[in-house]
């Protein structure tokens, strides 16, 4: 178990070593935030009930965005000098990989998450901090219900043709319930009120968040395969 | 031989299935003639939902013993589900114009069921994206489970995020609040549907494998 746990372990250190020194994807996901801020405000306009009307909403879309971009490049760097043979190789249960790569996404989309909230509290006014407890719990969850689903299918297209075109297509049907119950918990909380609230909805992101995982677990041998 | 016999009880299915429709079911005291599109509708649903389950059970057949049957039987039960699931969603759309005044609602069962429609269409781009059979088999068969295990998870969210559809008559719980003469045509086309859904089934199955042969 713990040689499991370890390998998982090496799999995300590798991938956060990797970018912390290249820089590549995070330094393209905060600007993209940033860009994504000011399409949100071209479309809504000036008018602040409006932004916050369709806050829970712009949240969401701004991170299915961002990790659009992010999962799907998870398995690309993996295609480079051969690794993913490596990764074939490696001994021992290959969910290990699926779950160091789960890891490293989930970390990399609380980054963006965080600066796209602080972008949001700047540039629209708004104050997080009495809801920001409630408000990390249902972004934990709902991050990790589309990671969990975006890593392996990230995985799935990494090798195919018209990825770029495939992944999403495949991506944002599958994560409709993590997004409706997602947003729908942020509109609870943004509101005030406890997230005692919301609990149907946490309740229903939990099990989505287990059954992907689990999926994900329990498939991941026979996607690593190529 | 068989497969033909099966395409012609298909086709005599059908045509009961018409008669019952349109000559034994009287017509309907509210709706009116419109309410007989339900016979059309709810047996593609039902057809649907049973090509999805095939799809599920070839997936996991597929991963498991790695037999290439498998994935055929995933990929010839994944387009007539594609098919039927648009056929429910056109006809509901053509019965929700005189009924509820729209042609579409972003109600619980039809939200639910694009989504559905969108996982599949997903489903059958991915296969036209691999040529290497094994690859591509299990590439969609990774896809075609975690689409099976979402159906309930898309299901509960939608409902809990909009409730206008009537509940489910069929498959809900109690029984269906219609008179006999109705579920008897019902029944007749839902065989029908089901007849049709194997010919094409069967058919399906084999042009794939005569295609890895080939």
């Amino acid at each position: 178990m713990s040689a499991y746990v370890r390998r998982a372990w090496m799999v995300a250190w590798k991938d956060v070593l990797s970018e912390r020194r290249s820089k590549e994807s995070l330094n393209a996901l905060v600007f993209f935030s940033l860009l994504l801020l000011f399409v949100f405000q071209f479309a809504l306009g000036p008018e602040r009930a409006r932004v916050e009307a369709a806050l829970p909403g712009l949240l969401w879309l701004g991170f299915i965005l961002s990790g659009l971009l992010a999962f799907g490049r998870t398995f690309l760097v993996e295609r480079e000098n051969d690794c993913w043979e490596g990764l074939v190789l490696s001994p021992g249960d290959k969910s290990a990989i699926y779950l160091g790569k789960l890891a490293g996404n989930v970390l990399v989309m609380i980054l963006v998450e965080v600066v796209l909230l602080v972008l949001f509290a700047v540039f629209f006014g708004l104050d997080f901090t009495p809801v920001l407890p409630a408000l990390a719990a249902v972004l934990a969850l709902g991050t990790f219900g589309l990671a969990s689903v975006g890593t392996l299918f990230g995985a799935i297209t990494a090798q195919m043709r018209a990825r770029e075109l495939l992944f999403p297509v495949l991506l944002l049907p599958a994560v409709v319930p993590v997004l409706l119950a997602s947003v729908s918990a942020t509109q609870t909380v943004l509101a005030g009120e406890p997230l005692a609230d919301a609990a149907a909805w946490l309740k229903l992101l939990a099990a989505a968040d287990l059954v992907y995982l689990v999926v994900g677990v329990l498939t991941f041998e026979f996607v690593l395969e190529g | 031989m068989a497969a033909r016999a099966l395409g012609w009880l298909a086709v005599l299915a059908l045509i009961a299935g018409l008669g019952a429709a349109f000559g034994y079911a009287p017509r309907e005291a509210v709706q009116g003639n419109v309410q007989r599109i339900m016979y059309l509708h709810v047996p593609a649903v039902l057809t649907a939902y049973l090509a999805f389950a095939l799809v599920f059970l070839g997936s996991v057949g597929y991963l498991l013993s790695r037999r290439a049957g498998w994935d055929r039987l995933a990929l010839a039960a994944a387009e007539p589900g594609v098919l039927f699931t648009g056929i429910t969603i056109a006809s509901g759309s053509i019965w929700g114009k005189p009924t509820w005044g729209t042609w579409w609602t972003w109600d619980a069962r039809l939200t639910s069921t694009a989504v559905l429609f969108l996982v599949y269409v997903g489903y059958l781009l991915l296969r036209g994206m691999v040529d290497e059979p094994d690859r591509r088999a299990r590439a969609a068969a990774v896809v075609g489970i975690l689409g099976a295990a979402n159906i309930p998870i898309v299901h509960f969210s939608v409902t809990w995020w909009r409730a206008l559809h009537q509940p489910a008559a069929i498959l809900g719980p109690g029984s269906a609040p219609m008179p006999l003469w109705m579920k008897m045509a019902l029944a007749i086309n839902w065989l029908a549907f089901t007849l049709v859904f194997a010919y094409f089934l069967t058919r399906r199955m084999e042009i794939a494998r005569l295609e890895q042969e080939a």
